[in-house]
Order: structure tokens, then C-alpha cells, then sequence
């Protein structure tokens, strides 16, 4: 691009936001989403490449160019069945997808400053479409193909990566059962990601959606424990898919770590999202209430425990993090969100020690100061402690957001999976079965803590693989 | 009907009952030491009650629950015919019995419960089970006719002395293992107090102990750490790694701690609960 062409590029259209003064105590969505013009002007801001390279950088590779041109031609309708194409979640990842590293990252209008916000669009027309109805509108598929029952496949999990396969395989006639352990289905979209950024009914919605075509949920089903995998084949399942994701909390193994007031962000998280713990006693489940509030780690996770104790009425809350800001792994529009809100940061910090008092609640953390060192092997300059310079932070609640492991239940319970040192679930990457026949896994069980569009992705592989044998 | 209540015998008026629920699933899938976790209503909250005893073939599972808080007292009022909302398991893992001669099973309160479905798995495998039971008097003891099915012995205990002898447990037990060297192994349920005692008493005989143990939990499943418990100095989750552990390796005075996390959230829903019950 010419710079006197660079120059003439226009900004990209602002998302409306509520006013960070007022959300930060409420739990509604922040980003209000676009309005009809706003879209249509944006969508007109596309240059439409000859070489889109947008849609290389999304993992399950919806058509970008293809749908934003048809959003300036106001063909919504049309846009969506573009996105649903190769994206059965469009609403969602219009609100979580780390969109600044994937096809907004590799527009070519990047190098501006201002790439097409095609999240954003991708937002607007999955909501503007659901606004409405019909059958092909319920369920986002031109025709509703009712599955043959006997071509039986069942999930274990209902996170996106099982959400996607089903409803990639259900649109083609196979009828998908999802088992879910917990009592709703979602996966970290219902139990891990906050209501101010992924409000419960989007998730609702699109696991109704699938309802429509067929797929049957079961909660309360801990594969490996109420149902086995021989059992299902022995039911006449033609294949079974693993996508129980990653969700054992990690600790960080240090004196009074398990004083009353420390919490994992998904034990912190869960009590407040599936549980709603917020709105004790009327719920039963209670959440506990901290004034000032401390937690651990430079992600979203991390960035979405601190917002909601913020939102539970905290009189301050630091996120402690042991590099800096800029290397914090959390989308930078919601690092933004949150400082807009009142958060605050500790950064090149890590903690030492947490303490309490006689009665064994949580008072204090010792912090250990740290600086940058040495680039590691993955390019990132090492956090190392600076030497007898410590922190001491008064806080009564203290939460642990420092990544999470493989779920145990079911691998600990099917003998012969195989899996990697992490206990991870070791897949053939093109077509994500694992060593067992007819077992195909994706999601965070397979890579460790990652992103919604990757599980989506290897639900839509897998998916694929097994229709093809399937038919 | 799945999760329906098919029968409800009362243990103990107002403190404990006995439910026997149609599962399936659980019935089939579910082994000693295994548990359950449901929820009532679509307000409630998550509560693990351990599987005391199940049939495959009827399809059915038996829990026993002492009325403590809000969840339980709700679940005191319901009724055989009643449809329990959620219920998912077997949860856990199970207790490891292997056929290995004596063993001693010691049971305290609801505990007893909980322990009987241990000393059935003992008994099935073909060890001699030595029950050991004690409540603060004779009406509070549960699952005596049971145990006594499947137990070589059964010793009573009872804090008023109305029945067997008149003190604790662990002093039975310790009197019974001085007697009996060839104990291979303890197994112990009950309030946490008397787990560590258990652990306490049997630590001078060096006979392999285990404990089950009752922390907090939310899921259930392994992904909150809402459960964990410092066994040998690190930390595991009840709800997966247990509940069942080495009594000698577990930190009691933490877990009795970490019981208390939530005290005043509980006594105000218990309350509410209590005034909106008033007829
Ligand atoms: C708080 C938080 C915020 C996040 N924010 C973002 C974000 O903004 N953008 C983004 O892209 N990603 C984000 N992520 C990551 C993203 O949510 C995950 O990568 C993604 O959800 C993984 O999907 P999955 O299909 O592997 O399964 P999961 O979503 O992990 O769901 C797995 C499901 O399987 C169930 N399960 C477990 N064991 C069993 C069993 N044995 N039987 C039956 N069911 C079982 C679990 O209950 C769970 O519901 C966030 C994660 C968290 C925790
Ligand atoms: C693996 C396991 C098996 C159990 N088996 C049985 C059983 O067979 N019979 C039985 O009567 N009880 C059993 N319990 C204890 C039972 O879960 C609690 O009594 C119940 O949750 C209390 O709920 P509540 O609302 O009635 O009381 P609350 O007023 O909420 O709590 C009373 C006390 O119960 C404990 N408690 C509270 N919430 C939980 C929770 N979510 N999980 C665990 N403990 C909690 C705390 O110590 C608390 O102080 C078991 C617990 C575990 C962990
Ligand atoms: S790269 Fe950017 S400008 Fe080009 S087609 Fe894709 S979205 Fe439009
Ligand atoms: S109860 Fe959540 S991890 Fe054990």
C-alpha cells in the first residue's frame, strides 16, 4: 500500500460500550454491539483483496471477504449463512475470539492501525439474524435434515469443540448425543466466561439451536463414570468424541495456599457463572465477597475473575502478574475493558507466601519483585526475582488464575487412551483420532488451555473425518 | 422415571433419612466409596451424599442424609414419588479392596452410612469385616441390622453408653487392635474429629489406615479445587484423587478449617429457609 493511500484509510467504526463507570458493578453485557449502519459503514471500509488474507488467519477459516462484502449490500441474511458455513458459533466468537491476532490481525488494512473490525461483524449478524425467526433461523441450516438414528456419534463434554462437531455432523443427518458432567450445557462459555462478555442467553441460544436439529444433550453425565465408551459402542455408537477440555485448576504450591480466601478463578468463577452465586441467598450457593482483592495471573481468565470481584462489590482489586503489561496473554480489548473499569495491575511481581489470621482466613500476600532478564526459548524475557525487594499486599481474597490442566475423569477412566506427559490427549492432528478407533478428540483436552475457534476447529476436523467414514 | 424417589425410610425423625432413587446408570457404574453429586431445584446448590449402597439390577441407588443446612433440610421434604433435578454420578474413586483377610471398617453418625457400602465391597471380596460404629446413643445408630449381615462383629460404641461401650469409638478400636495384630487394614468414616483420631490410634499399630474424607465441593468433577486437601504435604482434590486417602498423610486441622469457609453465607440461608417453611 502507498502511503498517500495509507493516509486516506478511514478509522474503524467505534463499538458502543456501556459507561465503564456503571458496568464495572453490573454484570450486562459491555460491548453493546453494532447498530445497522454502523455495520454496513464498516463492512464498506473492506477493501476486498484480491488476495484475502483474512480468512487464512481464522482457524475454522470463516470466508471474511465473502460476508462482509455481503453485510455493505445489507444481505444479512446471506452474510450469515456465509459465516455458518464454516462456523456454527458465530455469535460467540464474534465476542471472544482473540480477533486482533486472527483475520483481524492479518488484514491487510493492519499495517494502518485499523483493520475491518470483522469480529465485530461477525457479532452483528449472527445477532441481528437470531433477532428474528424460522426453521432455517433456528437452526442457521437452508434445510432441517432430521437424523437417522442410526448413524449414532456421542460427545463427552459440551464445550465449543463438541458443540461445533455436533452441529457440523447433525446438519448432515447423524444423530449426535452430547453427555455433559456438569447440569448445563456450554462448557467454559457457560461456567468460566462472565455474563458482561458472553451473556448466558448467546450460549442458550445456540445449544437450542442445535436441539432443533436434532442433537440431544444429557447432563449430569461424567463420561468414563455414569457411561463408558464400551458401553456406547456396545449401544451401537459408530464414534465417540472426547472434548472435556482443560479445566483442573492449577496452584502455585506455596505456604497458605489453602487458607480460606484463596480460590482457583474456576472455583471463583463457577460458583459465580453456573451456580449464580451473585444473587445469594436467593441462589444457594454462595460466593465469597472480598474487599481487597488479589489475583494471580495475566490472562482472561485471570482478567474475568478480577472484573467480576469488582462487579461483587470489591473496594479494589490488583491483578498481580510477573512480567509486564504488555506481555499479559489476555485479548488486549478486554485488558482495556478492565483498566477502564478500575482495575489495577502488579506488574513484575510473582507471589511468595499467603497469610493468615487465627482463624485461618486469608490476610496478606507476600509478593516477590521480579525484573526482566534473558529471552527463553519462546522468545518471552524471562521473569527473575530481584533480591530482597518484596511486597506485602493486604487482601482478603486472593484468586488463582495461573492456567489449568487436562480433566482427569475420563482419561484416569479409559484405560488405553494414550496420552502426552500432561496427560493430554494424543491425536493425529489432521484427523483427530486418537489411538483407539473410532475415538477422536479435539479442544483444550488436546492442546491445553487455548481459545474457543481452536476447539471449534478440531470439533469441525473431527467431524469431518467421521462423516467420511461414517458414509 | 429417572431421579424419581421410589422409597423413603426415616432413620431418624427430623436428622436422618434413608432414600432409595431410580438411576440407572449410577446403579450400574457405581462402586464402594463412590458418591454422588445432585442439586433440587433450579436455585440450589451442588451437594455430594456418598452412594450407600445400589442395585444394578432394579436399577437403584441408596443415600443416606443428615439434615445439617439449607440443602439438606430441602431435601428432608421431599417425598417418594418426588423427582431429584439433578443427579450425577458415581463420582470418585472407588475404594480399593482387595481380598486380603481382616479388615476393620469404623463408621461415626452418617458416616456409618457411607462405610456400610465399604464393608459390603470388604465382605463381597471375601475379608472378615470388623464394624465398628459409634453415635452419641443408642437411637442414632444406623445400619446396625445391615452391618450385622455382613460383618464378623460388630462393636458399638455410644457416648451416653445405652448401648456397647460407653465413650468413643477410637477407643474401641484401639482396644479391638490390640487384640487383634492381624488387622491388615482400617478403613474410617465419619465427622472429621473422629477421622483424626482414627488416624491418631491407629498410627501406633502401623496397620495401613484410610480415611474418606468430606471437603467442600462445587463440581464434583475435578475443575474448581473448591475440594482440595494437603495430603503429604501437596495438594489434591477429594473429588478426584479421592475422597478416599492415607489417614496418616492428611492434614485434619486444615480440611476442619476449610469446612468453615462459608459458615455465615450458611446460617443466613438456613435461616431464610426456615422462616419461608413456617406454616
Ligand atoms: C474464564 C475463561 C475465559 C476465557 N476467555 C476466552 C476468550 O475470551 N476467548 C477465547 O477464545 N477463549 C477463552 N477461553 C478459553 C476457551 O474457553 C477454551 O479454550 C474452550 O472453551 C475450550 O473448549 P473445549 O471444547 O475444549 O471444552 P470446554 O469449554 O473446556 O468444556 C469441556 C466440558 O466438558 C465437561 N466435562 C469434563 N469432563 C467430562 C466428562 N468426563 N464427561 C462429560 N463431560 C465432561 C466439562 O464439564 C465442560 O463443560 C477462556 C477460558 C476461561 C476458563
Ligand atoms: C464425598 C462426600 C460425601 C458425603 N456423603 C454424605 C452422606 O452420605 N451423607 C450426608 O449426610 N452427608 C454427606 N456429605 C456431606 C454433605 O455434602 C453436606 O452435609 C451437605 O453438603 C450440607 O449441605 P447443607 O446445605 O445442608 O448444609 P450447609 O449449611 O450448607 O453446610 C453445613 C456443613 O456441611 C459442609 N458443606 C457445606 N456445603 C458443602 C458442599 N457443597 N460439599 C461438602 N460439604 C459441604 C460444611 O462443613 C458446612 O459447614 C458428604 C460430603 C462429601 C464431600
Ligand atoms: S484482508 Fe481486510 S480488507 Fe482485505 S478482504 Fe479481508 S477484511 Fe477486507
Ligand atoms: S469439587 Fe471441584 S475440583 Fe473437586
Amino acid at each position: 500500500m502507498t502511503k498517500k493511500k495509507k493516509a486516506k484509510i478511514s478509522p474503524r467504526v467505534k463499538m458502543p460500550m456501556q459507561d465503564p463507570a456503571k458496568r464495572g458493578r453490573n454484570f450486562t453485557e459491555v460491548a453493546l454491539g453494532y447498530e445497522r449502519e454502523m455495520a454496513v459503514n464498516e463492512a464498506r471500509r473492506c477493501l476486498q483483496c484480491k488476495k484475502d488474507t483474512c480468512r487464512n488467519g481464522c482457524p475454522v477459516e470463516v470466508d471474511c471477504k465473502s460476508f462482509i462484502r455481503l453485510v455493505a449490500e445489507e444481505n444479512f441474511d446471506q452474510a450469515f449463512r456465509v459465516i455458518k458455513d464454516t462456523n456454527s458459533l458465530p455469535a460467540i466468537c464474534g465476542r471472544v475470539c482473540p480477533q486482533e491476532n486472527q483475520c483481524e490481525g492479518t488484514c491487510k488494512l493492519r499495517p494502518t492501525g485499523h483493520p475491518i473490525a470483522i469480529g465485530r461483524l461477525e457479532r452483528f449478524v449472527a445477532d441481528n439474524f437470531y433477532a428474528r425467526n424460522s426453521c432455517e433461523q433456528e437452526t442457521g441450516f437452508l434445510e432441517c435434515v432430521m437424523p437417522d438414528d442410526n448413524l449414532k456419534v456421542a460427545a463427552f463434554g459440551s464445550g465449543p469443540s463438541s458443540l461445533t462437531l455436533a452441529g457440523f455432523l447433525a446438519a448432515r443427518g447423524v444423530k449426535v448425543t452430547i453427555f455433559e458432567a456438569l447440569h448445563q450445557p456450554g462448557g467454559v462459555l457457560t461456567y468460566g466466561i462472565p455474563e458482561f462478555r458472553l451473556p448466558k442467553s448467546v450460549v442458550q441460544r445456540e445449544v437450542e439451536s442445535l436441539e432443533h436439529l436434532g442433537v440431544e444433550f444429557k447432563c449430569n453425565f461424567v463420561g468414563g463414570m455414569s457411561i463408558t465408551m464400551e458401553e456406547l459402542f456396545s449401544q451401537g455408537c459408530k464414534a465417540v468424541f472426547i472434548g472435556v477440555g482443560a479445566g483442573l485448576p492449577r496452584f502455585l504450591s506455596l505456604p497458605g495456599e489453602n487458607l480460606v480466601g484463596v480460590y482457583s478463578a474456576n472455583e471463583y468463577l463457577t460458583r459465580v457463572n453456573l451456580m449464580h452465586g451473585y444473587k445469594f441467598p436467593e441462589y444457594d450457593t454462595p460466593v465469597p465477597k472480598g474487599k481487597r482483592v488479589t489475583v494471580f495471573g495475566g490472562g482472561n481468565v485471570a482478567m474475568d475473575a478480577a472484573r467480576t470481584a469488582y462487579r461483587l462489590g470489591a473496594s479494589s482489586v490488583k491483578v498481580v502478574y510477573r512480567r509486564t503489561k504488555g506481555e499479559m496473554p489476555v485479548r488486549r480489548e478486554e485488558l482495556e475493558h478492565a483498566l477502564d473499569e478500575g482495575i489495577e495491575l502488579e506488574i513484575l511481581a510473582s507471589p511468595l507466601s499467603f497469610h493468615g489470621d487465627e482463624a485461618g482466613s486469608l490476610q496478606k500476600v507476600l509478593l516477590q519483585k521480579m525484573e526482566l532478564g534473558e529471552a527463553d526459548q519462546s522468545g518471552r524475557r524471562r521473569p527473575v526475582p530481584l533480591k530482597g525487594q518484596e511486597l506485602e499486599l493486604e487482601t482478603d481474597l486472593a484468586i488463582i488464575a495461573v492456567g489449568t490442566g487436562a480433566n482427569r475423569v475420563l482419561t484416569q477412566t479409559t484405560p488405553g487412551l494414550k496420552l502426552n506427559k500432561w496427560g493430554n490427549i494424543e491425536v493425529n492432528p489432521s484427523t483427530g483420532e486418537t489411538n483407539m478407533p473410532m475415538v477422536f478428540a479435539g479442544g483444550d483436552i488436546v492442546t491445553g488451555a487455548a481459545t474457543v475457534v481452536e476447539a471449534m476447529g478440531a470439533g469441525r476436523t473431527a467431524a469431518r473425518e467421521i462423516l467420511k467414514r461414517l458414509k | 422415571m429417572i431421579n424419581k424417589i421410589l422409597k423413603k425410610r426415616i432413620l431418624i425423625p427430623d436428622r436422618v433419612s434413608e432414600l432409595t432413587i431410580h438411576a440407572p446408570h449410577i446403579a450400574r457404574n457405581a462402586r464402594p466409596g463412590n458418591f454422588v453429586v445432585l442439586r433440587l431445584t433450579p436455585t440450589g446448590e451442588r451437594i455430594p451424599l456418598t452412594i450407600a449402597d445400589r442395585d444394578p439390577d432394579n436399577g437403584t441407588i441408596v443415600i443416606v442424609y443428615l439434615v445439617l443446612g439449607k440443602s439438606t433440610a430441602l431435601l428432608d421434604t421431599f417425598q417418594e414419588g418426588d423427582i431429584i433435578l439433578d443427579l450425577c454420578g458415581p463420582l470418585g474413586r472407588p475404594t480399593e479392596i482387595s481380598r486380603q483377610g481382616q479388615v476393620v471398617c469404623v463408621g461415626g453418625g452418617t458416616g456409618i452410612a457411607a462405610m456400610h457400602h465399604i464393608a459390603k465391597g470388604n465382605y463381597e471380596a471375601g475379608n472378615s469385616v470388623v464394624s465398628v460404629i459409634g453415635a452419641r446413643s443408642r437411637d442414632l445408630l444406623l445400619f446396625k441390622p445391615e452391618l450385622e449381615k455382613i460383618s464378623s462383629k460388630v462393636l458399638i460404641s455410644t457416648d451416653d453408653g445405652s448401648l456397647g461401650h460407653k465413650g468413643f469409638v477410637t477407643q474401641v478400636l484401639e482396644m479391638f487392635l490390640k487384640e487383634n495384630p492381624g488387622t491388615r487394614e482400617v478403613v474410617a468414616v465419619g465427622p472429621v474429629p473422629m477421622m483424626k483420631a482414627v488416624a491418631k490410634v491407629t498410627s501406633a499399630f502401623e496397620v495401613k489406615t484410610v480415611v474418606s474424607l468430606n471437603s467442600i465441593m462445587v463440581d464434583g468433577v475435578g475443575m474448581c479445587g473448591a475440594c482440595r486437601v494437603s495430603v503429604a504435604g501437596e495438594t489434591r482434590f477429594a473429588c478426584v484423587d479421592g475422597p478416599e486417602f492415607d489417614a496418616s498423610q492428611v492434614d485434619f486441622d486444615e480440611l476442619m478449617n476449610r469446612l468453615n469457609a462459608f459458615r455465615s453465607q450458611e446460617e443466613l440461608s438456613m435461616k431464610l429457609f426456615k422462616k419461608s417453611n413456617v406454616k
